[in-house]
């Protein structure tokens, strides 16, 4: 018999919340062997979990090695499933965590997308708390924040991650690799409740196309009725000019960002604090965006010490018609919904409109006006989204009308 | 060996190392009566006119104040991390062939790990302090000839009033120290801030030696230890490592959980109503409390509202707040970074204090209970409020009390705690060690909800319509043990304790119990 030993997972000194795994191919029984950083607490639920594993992929004549830096049962579980596929390629079935129970919800297409806070998809212990710090959207990664031989690992963590982890009310995002790659990604999140996914360096709308497509497949074969909305990256200058089409190549997509390192690479230049050389990529892509009726986001602000440079950027870029940002840093989130609230003229102007809308729809009458002005439909829901802004940073309390 | 429960429930030992002990009865049940322990009569006539009082060295200092078998020897923890001096005189100790030392630190930190040798090879009998680290483990495992006892700060000073402990010699280190005796610790080479903890042993101890690297002329001013008080004053080349006795700089924690807590404590301290003028504060220098107090500072200064005074554990950003003019004073029990000890130098109104003021059972009053809120942490911290701060959730010894129970006196105890640390649940069911009974722990801020103990109705009150997230203790235990699982007990064998828990009054709070490997 070959003594071949797969192994997977990450171990070391600096290693926390995950854990390594090797299997080897033995004569007889299983084997398995623990050594946890939290064997006092937990080192018969690891050893339970370890043989449900085996029991699961019909493991036996098989030595298990696990040494664990304190992963939670999702993390072991993937980490676990990734040696079994790579050591016995013709197993197919795929062991999933339960859902926790409050990863159920769905969104909408015009839904609040002002942070979005990007996780490697391969650090499992970003995981549990990110949502406490409150993003619209947590974005689990799988292209950038992820090395190449590390995509495989990250596909069968992001997956387990979507089932078990609570995103406490976040948006529940995955950013798939560049397609041909992003196609197969879907496999494994599509079916786990996911509700936008970010599809990285586009440049055209078929690629758009080739996702939907898949998609909808996806969704047939697993009988799923959720609607999972695209946000279309744009990074190049090619799609900088082809915004407009890639925005209205689908009826999915919700949003349009745009990604400036890449961008800037691409133009021959670098990114300033300034930003003039991106300038025009931003207004075309808000622009594009506007017109698709789609939310322009605007990129990452890379310096995480910096709150005010932050503070300034998001308020740059608010100006200039962007709806979003994003982050890479949990202590970024509030300083970019602070930035992005409506200060008080605005809000008490969409007070006024909102009034006035209510007031219309109670007389049965279709057209909104305040004082002489009629007001048209998409400054009311304009209004409305400002109120809601405002309920949301504080501003203004939820029974506004009731106080008015 | 001998078990009963005491007021708390737990199983403690009715004697330790040959000593009777009384069990916890309750807070503020225990009132011992008589006269305070009395230091032994002496004359000045016996000591140098000249006010020379240095000894060539720590050995002929030990021998002249009759160091022999079986006796008390104090040190200090004010050197931290960067202590040479209690290696150093252990050394020297294990060189004369002394044996069966109690040793009673103010605390232990891990540069001790070089003492295990000497509790291996009988030099050390035992140790009344805190067993940090190596010497943590090195107990829990069971080796200690005797039982550790752990206090905190005020229960120290109480051991030596009431006459639990009866040092024999006080070996201090002093940062200056003139030949007198007159010793301070807030300028030097090895510079620690103060040295308050030293003030009981160098007042009752029947021999006090002061060790120093910066002899100067008399009169050292200020002298935070009167030399009329000491023996004997020895010059040393090095007390430690400055680099590891005061951090340059302390650093605020950049872990987003660690800022969300600090955040939220900063917030509950504002919807409660606790930040107003004139208000009094204490908090540590672990990561999260500085940056609870930055983001204090913030709202401070926003609303204009200014603080009387600030309990010290001194940071730079407590000596930020003083200097910018939002507390009067800083009352300071240790200093943590050089800002801290230039700012004590320099400036009349941070004050250095002994755990005399603030802690002891036995004053006539304390400063711990009129301070408005004060902020810690912990290991552990169970459903009914009761916290731990000396052990790990696998049974093992890890840190010392320090003045953290005399703290919970303070007029609303907030403890700032991540809810688990890589799986390890630090809201549980049940501590595995009590050291701070629930009863005097008012509020639980971690990443997950603030939980108020139900005791305060006056605090979930005041924060009810705050925007904050309250949750009930219960339900954030259940939110961990969702993540975490739910986590077996610690293997230990509970026929073999290996150190008792004091609590202030000088009753056996708790027993911690030998690991099963």
């Amino acid at each position: 018999m070959e003594s071949k030993i797969i192994s997977a997972g990450k171990r070391g000194d600096k290693i926390r919340s995950d854990c390594y795994i090797e299997l080897e191919k033995i004569d007889s029984g299983i084997n398995i062997e623990i050594k946890s950083k939290v064997n006092a607490m937990y080192g018969n639920t690891l050893r339970e979990q370890v043989k449900r594993l085996c029991e699961f992929f019909e493991l036996d004549k098989i030595r298990v090695y696990v040494e664990d830096f304190g992963a939670l049962e999702a993390t072991i579980a993937a980490r676990f499933e990734l040696a079994v596929k790579t050591m016995f390629p013709d197993i197919t079935k795929d062991f999933l965590p339960d859902f926790h129970p409050e990863n159920h919800y769905g969104t909408t297409k015009d839904k609040l997308r002002r942070s979005r806070l990007y996780l490697p998809g391969n650090e499992p212990k970003f995981y549990p708390n990110a949502g406490l710090h409150k993003p619209d959207g947590i974005i689990l990664d799988l292209e950038d924040s992820v090395s190449p031989s590390e995509k495989e690992a990250a596909r069968y963590l992001v997956r387990n991650t979507l089932r078990a982890t609570n995103f406490y009310k976040a948006e529940r995002m995955v950013r798939i690799n560049q397609l041909p790659m992003g196609l197969e990604d879907l496999d494994f999140i599509i079916p786990h409740n996911v509700n936008v996914i970010l599809i990285p360096k586009v440049e055209s709308a078929d690629q758009i196309k080739q996702v939907e497509e898949k998609i909808l497949k996806l969704k047939n074969e697993h009988n799923l009725s959720n609607d999972v909305f695209f946000m279309p990256i744009i990074e190049s200058a090619l799609g900088v000019i082809k915004a407009y089409e890639i925005a209205t190549a689908s009826k999915y997509n919700c949003s349009l960002a745009i990604g400036l390192e890449d961008y800037t690479a691409d133009i021959g230049t670098q990114r300033t604090d300034e930003g003039k050389e991106s300038i025009f990529a931003r207004s075309m892509l808000v622009n594009a965006a506007k017109a698709a009726r789609l939310q322009p986001i605007d990129t990452v602000y890379s310096d995480v010490a910096n709150m005010d440079g932050l503070r300034e950027s998001v308020l740059e870029a608010k100006n200039l018609g962007f709806e979003g940002k994003g982050c890479i840093h949990p202590r970024q989130i509030k300083v970019i919904h602070e930035a992005f609230a409506p200060d008080s003229s605005e809000v008490e102007k969409a007070k006024k409109i909102v009034l006035a809308f209510d007031e219309a729809t109670k007389k049965g009458i279709g057209v909104v006006s305040l004082g002489s002005k009629m007001v048209d439909a998409p400054v009311v829901k304009r209004a409305q989204n400002t109120i809601t802004l405002a309920i949301l940073n504080n501003l203004l309390p939820e029974n506004w009308k009731e106080l008015n | 060996m001998e078990m009963v429960k005491n007021a708390a429930g737990r199983m403690v030992p009715v004697e330790v190392n040959g000593e009777k002990q009384v069990p916890y009865m309750g807070i503020g049940k225990h009132k011992p009566a008589g006269t305070k322990a009395k230091p032994s009569i002496k004359t000045c006539a016996d000591y140098p006119e000249d006010g020379n009082k240095i000894k060539a060295s720590l050995k002929d200092a030990l021998v002249a104040s009759g160091l022999k078998d079986g006796m008390t020897i104090s040190t200090h923890h004010h050197l931290r991390n960067g202590d040479v001096l209690t290696n150093y005189l252990f050394d020297v100790i294990h060189e004369m062939g002394v044996k069966g030392i109690r040793w009673f630190p103010s605390a232990s930190f891990p540069c001790h790990e070089h003492l295990i040798p000497y509790l291996e090879d009988g030099t050390i009998h035992h140790i009344e302090g805190s067993m940090n680290g190596p010497l943590g483990k090195y107990t829990t495992e069971g080796k200690m000839a005797g039982i550790g006892i752990l206090r905190s700060h005020g229960g120290r000073y109480q051991s030596v009033q009431d006459g639990e402990v009866h040092i024999d010699i006080a070996v201090i280190a002093a940062p200056t120290a003139d030949p007198f005796g007159n010793a301070t610790g807030d300028r030097g080479p090895s510079a620690c801030g103060l040295i308050g903890f030293a003030l009981a042993d160098s007042e009752y101890a029947d021999n006090v030696i002061v060790v120093t690297d910066n002899l100067v002329p008399f009169p050292c001013v200020p002298w935070q230890i009167q030399g009329n008080n000491v023996d004997f004053v020895v010059e040393i080349d090095s007390l430690g490592d400055p680099s590891k006795i005061v951090s340059g700089t302390t650093q605020v924690t950049k872990s987003p959980d660690r800022l969300l807590i600090a955040e939220y404590v900063a917030d509950f301290i504002e919807a409660a109503g606790i930040m107003k003028d004139g208000f009094s504060l204490q908090a540590g220098a672990g990561g999260t409390n500085l940056a609870f107090a930055l983001f204090l500072k913030d709202k401070m200064k926003q609303k204009g509202v200014k603080a009387r005074f600030m309990r010290g554990g001194s940071t730079q950003y407590l000596v930020q707040m003083l200097e910018e003019g939002l507390t009067d004073y800083i009352l300071d029990g240790q200093t943590f970074d050089l800002e801290g000890v230039r700012s004590m130098r320099e400036n009349a109104n941070h004050v250095n204090t002994s755990p005399f003021t603030s802690y002891n059972y036995h004053g006539k009053g304390n400063f711990a209970s009129i301070i408005d809120a004060v902020v810690l942490g912990a290991t552990e911290v169970d459903i009914n409020f009761n916290a731990n701060v000396v052990t790990h959730s696998d049974g093992y010894l890890l840190h010392g009390i320090g003045g953290w129970q005399n703290c919970l006196f303070g007029k609303c105890t907030i403890l700032a705690i991540p809810s688990f640390r890589d799986r390890i649940p630090v809201i549980v069911d049940e501590v595995t060690t009590l050291v701070g009974p629930g009863e005097l722990i008012d509020v639980i801020v971690t990443e997950r909800g603030i939980a108020i103990n139900p005791k305060r109705q006056d605090l979930l009150d005041a924060v009810k319509d705050s925007g904050l997230p309250i949750k009930t203790i219960e339900e954030i235990r259940d939110e961990v043990h969702q993540i975490c699982g739910k986590p077996e007990p610690p293997k230990v064998d509970k026929s073999k304790p290996i150190a008792i828990i004091k609590w202030v009054d000088g009753t056996v709070l708790d027993s911690v119990f030998q690991i099963i490997k």
